[in-house]
């Protein structure tokens, strides 16, 4: 039925709260995409109280013992538009995810979701809230279908209520064959899957997804984006954490990169990549002479360039073509457009993070 | 409101914040919130559906050794006793091997299944993220084991008349008075389980614990016959109170201070549910 009919969007999805503001968000987000870069960035900053925002923060900040782990963080999410957050391990996004839903407390700062101050107001705020957890937590004992009912009781939905919307989830993510099925005998992409239907049981204003694609093949990729898209399309305010900057830059119209628990930049995606990085990337490989030769030749154009071990990397701020003829004869390159991943790793650099 | 036809329908979860108070609040707030709210009760419900697939094997795992010891003790051992307390051995150890059940069944529930929980299936991530919070699931995790704990008390008793034992009318009393022995043993076990690194650490809990309780509570031998000194230091474990009860409601035979032994019972209880939910915050939010 959902498959079919996507576009339509889903039956709970209609009943939802006010049409009205859905519509604003399918539109906000549609003017994001074209926005220029300073009304990209201000949009992340919350100086005024802004009515659109879903999720505010300001100065939130938390310290593990006399390590900061977040330092001094703001941001706000506006309703509808999907937020990416990224960053290298230990740059501190799940910490700050965590104190959103008051799993960990902050040392300072302020957060407000749905206009409702945080933690204090945790539980009303975790009812218009859906998790989908990096880490899966659905009951292995208990079927697809009984993990989704169980779910929905947390929530205190009525069974009546919660037999149809398990119906609908089932059915969404195509999981309806497998409903007896106990889960560890689902696929990865199954459990994802679920994991995912499990965090829309109680039809959440804000969808909070830590890696939700981690460890999936592309075919099981694709389809949770095709989902996502489509609640996306209905106006469901969606924060994003995964290190796959592809499905980042597929899903996101704002993305806030933290390290070291500050926030290096944000904004909107192709303007960052066209204000850090550049137009387009070369990325040839050859001796050291040869690159050196090659290196010369590139300060014609407006480049910045970079070496890693027998690489080179171009990134052009301009159309750089005329060389690619010069090009033709050393060794194997590509030319590319500039991509999230340029930008990411041109902000918080290419050493390993692995304390 | 929630099956208007073609107009909004308000999640459920919007519904009850207008009903109840939702803030947060610590303490003895937010165990009034929950247990009026009762909230918990998806989490006990939670945890009756997994119980259900594994109905034989639990039930067997925590009725087969008090059973097997009523047979080794009372007919094996007790055959060529005389009288203790006017009983026959089978009779005196029986009300106290109902009281251990409990307190076996209500304690591997809340160490090693919690644990698990906690652990290896993060069922406590999960429910953290909806709007139930710690106290909702200590209360949850604590009621169930009580309640698997009396679960296996009543099982117990009803088995006693084939041995021969057959207890009197007041017996009903003694189910609210297991129930109260089952969250005490419940919340110990989650306080432990709060403070586990890994499984091998419960065996600290069960040799040092659960197994000195079960050997010296009154079970197996009169504790009022006992040294003065050493009567009095048996007199305060936990579960020798909820064993001279299970005695005196099983035989009717009043003469004990009874009043006494469930009020102490009752301030255990509650410290030991406040402890558990004490140190299951601190392990769970950072």
């Amino acid at each position: 039925m959902f498959v079919t009919n996507e576009t339509e969007g889903l039956p709970w999805q209609k009943w939802r709260r006010n049409p009205g503001k859905r519509l604003a968000g399918r539109e906000g987000h549609r003017v994001s995409c074209t926005m220029t870069q300073t009304t990209a960035q201000q949009e992340l900053i919350p100086d005024a109280p802004d009515s659109q925002a879903v999720v505010s923060v300001t100065g939130l900040t938390k310290r593990f013992g006399d390590r900061l782990v977040v330092d001094n963080i703001s941001f706000a999410i506006r309703r509808g538009q999907c937020v990416g957050f990224l960053g290298p391990n230990g740059a501190g996004k799940t910490t700050s995810i965590n104190m959103l839903l008051g799993l960990v407390e902050k040392n300072a700062g302020e957060i407000r979701i749905f206009d409702l101050e945080a933690p204090r107001f945790h539980r009303e705020i975790k009812g218009r809230i859906g998790v989908v957890p990096q880490a899966d937590s659905l009951d292995p004992d208990l079927s697809v279908e009984e993990n989704l009912r169980t779910y929905a009781g947390y929530f205190r939905i009525p069974r009546r209520i919660a037999r149809e919307r398990v119906e609908e989830l089932l059915h969404f993510f195509a999981l309806h064959n497998r409903r007896d099925e106990i889960i560890e005998h689902l696929s990865g992409g199954q459990r994802r899957r679920l994991l995912l239907a499990r965090a829309l049981i109680n039809e959440p204003e804000l969808l909070i997804l830590d890696e939700p694609t981690i460890g999936l093949d592309p075919q099981a990729r694709h389809l949770i984006w095709e989902r996502l898209a489509i609640l996306q399309a209905q106006g469901t305010t969606m924060l994003l954490t995964s290190h796959y900057l592809d499905e980042v830059a597929r899903l996101s119209q704002q993305v806030l990169i933290l390290d070291h628990g500050q926030v290096v930049v944000q904004g909107e995606p192709q303007q960052l990549i066209t204000d850090f990085v550049g137009l387009e990337v070369f990325e040839v490989d050859g001796t050291g002479g040869e690159l050196d030769a090659l290196e010369a030749l590139f300060k014609q154009c407006n480049a910045t360039l970079e070496r890693v071990g027998d690489k080179l990397y171009v990134y052009a701020r301009e159309d750089c073509s005329r060389l690619e003829k010069v090009l033709g004869t050393a060794g194997s390159w590509v030319r590319r457009p500039a991509n999230l991943e340029d930008l990411f790793i041109q902000l918080t650099g290419r050493s390993l993070r692995e304390s | 409101m929630g099956s208007l036809k073609g107009g909004m329908r308000l999640p459920v979860a919007q519904k009850s914040r207008v009903t109840s108070d939702n803030r947060c609040k610590r303490g003895f707030f937010e165990i009034a919130a929950s247990m009026s709210g009762c909230s918990f009760w998806a989490i006990w419900l939670r945890n009756g559906r997994v119980w259900k697939k594994h109905v034989l094997a639990t039930l067997i795992g925590n009725l087969g050794q008090p059973l097997l010891f009523l047979l080794a003790m009372g007919y094996g051992l007790g055959r060529d006793m005389g009288l203790v307390d006017g009983l026959t051995y089978l009779q005196f150890i029986a009300p106290g091997l109902v009281a251990s059940s409990v307190m076996y069944s209500a304690a591997l529930e809340t160490t090693y299944g919690s644990y698990t929980r906690l652990t290896v299936q993060k069922t406590y991530e999960a429910i953290l993220m909806t709007p139930l919070g710690v106290v909702d699931l200590v209360l949850g995790e604590i009621v169930w084991g009580a309640s698997k704990g009396v679960l296996a008390g009543i099982i117990m008793l009803l088995a006693l008349p084939l041995f021969g034992v057959v207890p009197s009318p007041w017996v009903v009393l003694l189910l609210p008075v297991l129930f109260l022995s089952g969250m005490f043993f419940s919340a110990c076990g989650l306080i432990m389980t709060a403070l586990a690194k890994n499984y091998d650490f419960f065996n600290y809990f069960t040799s040092l614990v659960i197994t000195p309780l079960f050997l010296f509570s009154g079970i197996f031998f009169p504790v009022q016959t006992m040294a003065p000194t050493v009567r009095g230091l048996l007199e305060m474990l936990p579960l020798t109170p909820i064993v001279s009860l299970a005695r005196i409601l099983c035989y009717g035979r009043f003469g004990e201070p009874v009043l006494l032994k469930i009020f102490g019972s009752l301030l255990a209880t509650g410290c030991a549910v406040w402890l558990a939910g004490y140190l299951l915050r601190r392990r769970l939010i950072q």
